[in-house]
């Protein structure tokens, strides 16, 4: 057996446009490829990368293509009124053949192993979802996808879907056939072993968020759509944790708990639920400020940030180091 | 791996006495008989192995509250009565449950040091005075009856009945046999004066049971779910911490090396108590029902019936937490026991239990040198709970 280095992914990858295709009103659909003719890095749902439009327009769209064909990157841009100047330049600018500099696929929305999916789009927020669905799929898990959008016209890939995984499991909500995705009736009664995977713009997604009040902590994941590109927040990129009873400093993975990370190290933390419910976990932040993801803090506590949970919560997105009192 | 969905049928009564006074071999054989068996005395099916426990208690939609703690189905009953936040599924657990943490939480609980720290004190300052004294009676017992009933703002008045009303809470998670009878003896009376205590009119305008009322106001409970709130925290909030507290002493005063850590360290007191409670959980046993037909650890479990979650089992269970499993270990990270269950219905009262066990511990650890057990620790015979009557120890005072 040999054992091969993880071959760093270059920061930037050149591509071309393979193709662009209109899955709906005012919805393109770009499908790259190496300009080297390679393969792309490997990557797994819930994945993004950064489009540089120009030198300093840069936006992110979620990857919707297929994980296990690294040949070709597909993205879906919807084009919006105020946008920033990103999606109109996307559809207006590229076609087959155009050029375009990307990053490396990252996740900051990563699938969650479960026994139980429900997944809920809204608009363009169905980008990340396709490959989740086609992984839980894959994996014989139970899921179900509730799309929602204004009219069938403007839902990208939603025939396809209901074509692929039937109506059952694919229940598209068109507002002006049967108005908006009713969430009450399809949070209203948490689920075990279930985690809700949503995406879609910032109304849905607080209106997801009330809902998911009453499940398990960590059962909701959310990605969220700011103007025409992928918004800050429910970040999970790796940060550091400094110590400060021990002056050890760590770093915690993307698909790492700050908990685990520090347990790894040898610290000892007292914990018990490790699903931010109980408190047990409390710990004291030095400095530095945190993404709180618990149940257990009331908002006042939250807003203070001077403690955190460590079984769920994170650094904030921009805040690269916390010091906590371990 | 092969499948069994018949499972092996054990014999022996769960709630006989001496399964009770002396639990941990009776666990270790029905252990043998697999992580899930069937229980011919009580007609039920025993979960035991730990990764089975963790399963029911967080699979809240296959195993369900809504039948209740005991081994009888309560929606069977004749007399209905509303239910319990322990007896309620979601959505209804859903609501109750954020009528509670709302009041009981990181923040309200770290409130309670100041008030909660000088009875430890004076406690414990008395004791140091002594050559030996009862662990349980003298300082568990004492303690969280002096601290508790304060924070959730009852009367003075008839505090004597709330020991006697949390045992007939508890020991109805069990049979009716005479340890549930002689618990249920004066029933009526303990009854009527806690469920007095409850009202809104009883309440003094500082504590937990004020805020909780103050969620109907809000509209997110009612006047009955709120009463039956104060209630819950009454009962399961007072005698769990004295078996805590109790269970604690029993296992540390027999550790005289990781005492004499501890009075070098006593910030570490809170993870010696979480040791502690893993090997003696004041919570042993209670009752789910099974809503759908399902299979657990290999067995076919038919809707309908109750499986009796064996948590002093699990947090002993050798596969989570090996060969060493009922040894206590002050190096052992005891996390993910389930002294406090877990999933949607872990105890809401954790941290305040948590903060009374670590302000008691603390304080005696810096008053006493040596301590060590002085004869026999007397179980007590309780359907559920696991705990002591009485624990005598000698201790040497700290220069
Ligand atoms: S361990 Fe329960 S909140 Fe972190």
């Amino acid at each position: 057996m040999t054992i091969t280095a993880p071959i760093q992914a270059p920061a930037i990858i050149n591509t071309v446009i393979d193709a662009v295709e209109y899955p709906a009103d005012g919805v393109a659909s770009l499908v790259l490829r190496r300009a080297d003719g390679q393969n792309f890095p490997s990557w797994a749902p819930g994945s993004h990368i950064d489009v540089h439009l120009t030198d300093d327009l840069t936006r992110q769209y979620s990857l919707c293509s297929d994980t296990e064909d690294l040949s070709t990157l597909r993205i879906g841009v919807l084009r919006t009124p105020d946008s920033r100047g990103g999606s109109a330049w996307v559809h207006d600018r590229l076609s087959a053949g155009s050029e375009l500099r990307i990053s490396a696929p990252r996740n900051n929305f990563p699938l969650i192993d479960s026994r139980k999916y429900l997944f809920l789009a809204g608009g363009i927020g169905i980008t990340p979802i396709i490959p989740m669905m086609r992984a839980a799929e894959a994996a014989g898990r139970e899921w179900v996808l509730y799309y929602g959008g204004r009219s069938r016209n403007t839902m990208a890939f939603a025939q396809a879907l209901e074509a692929e995984f039937g109506n059952n499991k694919v229940r598209i909500v068109a507002e002006d056939e049967s108005g908006r995705l009713d969430l009450s009736q399809i949070l209203g009664l948490p689920r075990a072993h279930m985690l809700v995977y949503a995406c879609g713009p910032g109304g849905m997604l607080g209106a997801v968020e009330d809902f998911c009040m009453g499940w398990p902590p960590g059962a909701l994941h959310t990605e969220r759509f700011a103007a025409d590109s992928l918004g800050v927040g429910g970040s999970s990129e790796p940060f550091e944790v400094e110590l400060s009873l021990t002056g050890t400093t760590l770093t915690v993975e993307s698909d790492q708990t700050i908990l685990e990370a520090v347990e790894q190290v040898g610290a000892r933390v007292l914990s018990s639920c490790r699903a931010g419910l109980c408190g047990t976990c409390e710990t004291r932040i030095i400095s530095g400020e945190p993404e709180h993801r618990d149940a257990a803090l009331s908002q006042a506590d939250k807003d203070a940030n001077e403690v955190m949970m460590v079984c769920v919560s994170r650094a904030a997105a921009g805040c690269s180091k916390l010091v906590l009192e371990l | 791996m092969s499948l069994r969905t018949q499972p092996m049928v054990f014999q022996e009564d769960p709630f006989d006495v001496a399964a009770i006074s002396d639990p941990y071999p009776f666990l270790d054989r029905l252990r043998e008989a697999g992580p899930v068996s069937y229980l011919e005395a009580t007609g039920s099916y025993a979960v035991t192995g730990y990764e089975q426990v963790y399963e029911v208690l967080t699979d809240f939609e296959t195993y369900s509250s809504a039948g209740g703690l005991g081994p009888r189905d309560i929606r069977k009953d004749e007399a209905w009565r509303p239910p319990s936040i322990l007896e309620s599924d979601p959505p209804i657990h859903t609501l109750m449950r954020r009528a509670l943490t709302g009041v009981i939480n990181p923040g309200t609980v770290r409130a309670l040091r100041g008030p909660f720290t000088p009875p430890a004190l004076e406690l414990t300052d008395e004791l140091a005075t002594r050559s030996g004294f009862d662990a349980v009676t003298d300082l568990a017992e004492k303690y969280p009856i002096r601290v508790f009933p304060d924070a959730v703002g009852i009367p003075e008045e008839g505090r004597e009945h709330l020991l006697p009303y949390g045992n007939m809470v508890f020991n109805a998670f069990g049979p009716e046999n005479y340890i549930f009878q002689q618990a249920f003896a004066e029933a009526d009376v303990h009854s009527k004066v806690v469920m007095a205590a409850c009202e809104r009119e009883s309440l003094n305008d500082t504590g937990f049971g004020k805020q909780i009322w103050d969620r109907v106001a809000d509209g997110l409970i009612t006047e009955q779910q709120a009463t039956l709130l104060v209630r819950a925290l009454l009962s399961a909030g007072v005698d769990t911490t004295i078996f805590g507290i109790g269970n604690t002493l029993s296992v540390l005063a027999k550790e005289p090396e990781a005492w004499a850590e501890l009075r070098r360290q006593p910030n570490l007191a809170k993870f010696a108590i979480d040791e502690a409670l893993r090997l003696e959980s004041p919570f042993q046993k209670f009752h789910r029902t099974v809503s759908v037909d399902t299979e657990l650890g290999g067995v076919h479990l038919p809707a309908g019936t109750k499986v009796l979650v064996f948590l002093g089992a699990a947090n002993r269970d050798p596969q989570k937490w090996g060969p060493d499993a009922d040894k206590f270990s002050f190096d052992r990270s005891s996390s993910g026991h389930v002294a406090f269950g877990m999933g949607l219905h872990q105890c809401v009262g954790q941290p305040i239990a948590r903060l009374e066990m670590e302000i008691v511990l603390q304080a005696l650890l810096e008053r006493v040198e040596t301590i060590a057990p002085a004869g026999p620790a007397v179980p007590i015979i309780h359907n559920v709970l696991r705990g002591f009557e009485s624990l005598p120890v000698t201790i040497t005072p700290a220069r």
